[in-house]
């Protein structure tokens, strides 16, 4: 039988009320907005606590620099701004400001990946995580639902490095089981399958899980992995899948470039492990505009698409250079992992 | 503030003698760095740490000492000989200006030499940062005051006006902004031989009130002048101010000043004995002939 997932609420509205209840008891919490209050559901914290949120303006690089200077102070900082604009418009402030110069800052990516996807292709932000990977002192975290966007912002709050969160804007389903438990840098197990893992984050977490269950209907023992947290990386958590399944598929709202694929498909090869692998995400072209639920579609981040993809991977049908065997004979890890990335 | 006494004055420019030689030998010894820059901020760095700013060089993350961040990061020899002069690290460590793993690197670091409130390099980027010290002292209620030292090259950068615009909108009487305007960068606009050279930006003044700074200019190297508009500055209510300090790059040195060709060249041993001998610092020339 099919398990069903009730509907919450957009992960942006869940950040709003998250922070708007730890400022409420911490006067050294600060919001920094880029006349984008409500884009970010920040309109109601600015009303509750006036002197806690602190408006720049249409200026993403000064929104950076200043939050950087007031974190420099002791302030617990929330700068919030749309991700395509934040992680590119900005990206020298984040790399100068905030990683190098280790000022703490809570980047806060809203309306991330395709949520602005009819808007085209300047409100994509499909190049943030490739960006701030190549940037040191920066942790990456793409939440999948509302649980773990709650859990994640009460993480940063206290979060002594840089750190980059990133939400979309439509409401998510609960994927999660009241005793799960998340921890930055540790990746969940939503479910365990020997012959293929998703490996997803974020808003893909959703149809991976979804065409999980689809295919265990059709026999295929199915994991699901959301891996919340990409930089610190779960590198243990990517090799156990990866020596557990026949095939690995990773899903993500994000260039198949430099991003979760591409740090999974790395982990495998410098652990020595091999199997049938495929990234599923925005390929290297020019993207089409849409809704993001028509742009998932388009690309096959569907439960449909991801099952159909995770059934070719197991034929073999996508033309795998590696003999069905090789899979099935997966090396062991090697004896030293690599070290987290 | 003390009022700057003329034999305290004095003392200062004794000071300001031997950063400028100190900051010669650096760069002569590492064999590259930028040389007019920091020569043109070098009186102001002298008169903010040894007479103005709020500090502690035996306890650089005081949270009350007031901030001072170089947005003209490439200047940065100048800060580290200042900070040097003022107790914050050993003199000796300026000779490891631009070296490997050195705390003297080639842009300031905050995370790595003490006394450094905020890295730079990247032009523009500077008063942002400083806005943010500003708007923190205010949320925290504290009276600590921020100090950004600009280039006029780096007014080139949109950020710079994007923090303009923000500070004066937050009324922020507690940052001040100085503008080292000694009128070259390091290649500047193209111009035919005999034109009238464009400084790298005209009419500071005029630009800066238009954003809703106070504006005052003075000498900036006159360090009288130049504290008392900072005095001037720390009055002011309402706004933020905008020092613009008339300088002259490679000050000091008769055959480095207002010369392009001194953005960042390195002096010869002879051109480092003759600017030596005429700041009258030839004694520090000896010492440091046994590192060298």
């Amino acid at each position: 039988m099919m398990t069903t997932y009730s509907l919450g609420k957009p992960n942006q509205d869940i950040v709003a009320e998250t922070l708007l209840a730890l400022a409420r008891q911490d006067r050294d919490l600060i919001v920094v907005t880029g006349d984008s209050r409500g884009s970010g559901k920040m309109t109601a914290f600015g009303e509750a606590l006036p002197d806690q949120l602190v408006e720049i303006g249409i200026a993403e690089q000064n929104l950076v620099g200043v939050s950087a200077g007031l974190a420099s102070t002791g302030k617990k900082v929330f700068a919030i701004s749309p991700a395509c604009f934040l992680t590119a418009r900005s990206l020298e402030q984040i790399k100068n400001d905030v990683a190098y110069s280790d000022n703490p800052v809570k980047l806060v990516g809203i309306s991330a990946g395709v949520s602005y996807g009819a808007l085209g292709s300047t409100h994509h932000s499909l190049h943030d995580l490739a960006a701030l990977l190549a940037i040191h002192n920066i942790d990456i975290v793409i939440p999948a639902d509302n649980f773990e966007t709650y859990h994640a912002i009460l993480a940063a709050a206290t979060h002594p490095r840089p750190i980059y969160l990133r939400f979309g804007k439509r409401p998510m389903h609960h994927l999660h089981h009241s005793e799960t438990r998340f921890q930055l840098g540790k990746a969940i197990i939503l479910r365990s399958g020997g012959d293929i893992t998703f490996i997803a984050a974020g808003e893909t977490v959703a149809p991976a899980l979804f065409a999980a269950d689809s295919l265990e209907q059709r026999g295929i023992s199915c994991g699901v992995i959301s891996m919340h947290t990409i930089r610190p990386f779960d590198v243990e958590a990517v090799i156990n899948a990866a020596t557990t399944s026949r095939a690995l598929v990773t899903v993500e709202e994000h260039s198949v470039n430099g991003g979760l694929g591409s740090l999974v498909a790395a982990t495998l090869m410098e652990a020595g492990v091999w199997l049938p692998f495929k990234r599923v995400g925005i390929p290297d072209e020019h993207t089409i505009a849409g809704s993001q639920v028509e742009i998932f579609k388009h690309y096959g981040i569907t439960p449909e698409g991801l099952a159909e993809t995770a059934l070719n991977l197991l034929n073999g049908s996508r033309g795998n250079r590696f003999p069905a065997s090789a899979s099935a004979t997966a090396s062991r890890p090697a004896a030293n992992p690599p070290a987290s990335v | 503030m003390e009022p700057l006494t003329p034999q305290r004055l004095k003392e200062l420019e004794e000071v300001a003698a031997r950063v400028r030689a100190r900051i010669l030998l650096a760069v002569h010894h590492a064999g590259a760095g930028h040389v007019g820059g920091p020569l043109s901020c070098t009186d102001m760095l002298v008169a903010l740490y040894f007479h103005i700013l709020n500090v502690d060089p035996n306890r650089p993350d005081w949270e009350d000492r007031d901030r001072f961040i170089l947005s003209k990061g490439h200047s940065t020899i100048a800060l580290y000989t200042v900070l040097a002069e003022r107790g914050y690290f050993p003199l000796e460590e300026l000779f490891t200006f631009d070296a490997i793993d050195s705390r003297m690197q080639g842009h300031p670091d905050m995370t790595k030499t003490p006394g450094i409130d905020m890295s730079s390099g990247s032009l523009g980027q500077g008063l942002s940062p400083g806005l943010g010290m500003a708007l923190g002292a205010r949320l925290l209620g504290k009276s600590f005051r921020t100090y950004v030292i600009l280039g006029d090259g780096e007014s080139q950068e949109g950020q710079i006006w994007e923090a303009a615009f923000v500070a004066a909108r937050y009324q922020l009487d507690n940052l001040t902004a100085i503008l080292d305007y000694n009128g070259l960068q390091q290649y500047g606009w193209r111009n035919a031989p005999g034109e009238h050279m464009f400084p790298p930006i005209e009419n500071p003044a005029q630009k800066w009130q238009a954003f809703g700074w106070r504006v005052i200019e003075t000498d900036g190297h006159d360090m009288a002048q130049f504290t008392a508009a900072v005095e001037e500055a720390q009055t002011t209510r309402g706004k933020p101010t905008l020092i613009i300090a008339h300088t002259v790059k490679g000050k000091g040195v008769s055959f480095m000043e207002d010369q392009y060709d001194w953005h960042a060249r390195v002096p010869t041993q002879q051109e480092l004995v003759a600017a030596l001998a005429e700041l009258g610092q030839s004694d520090l020339l000896v010492i440091s002939q046994g590192g060298d």
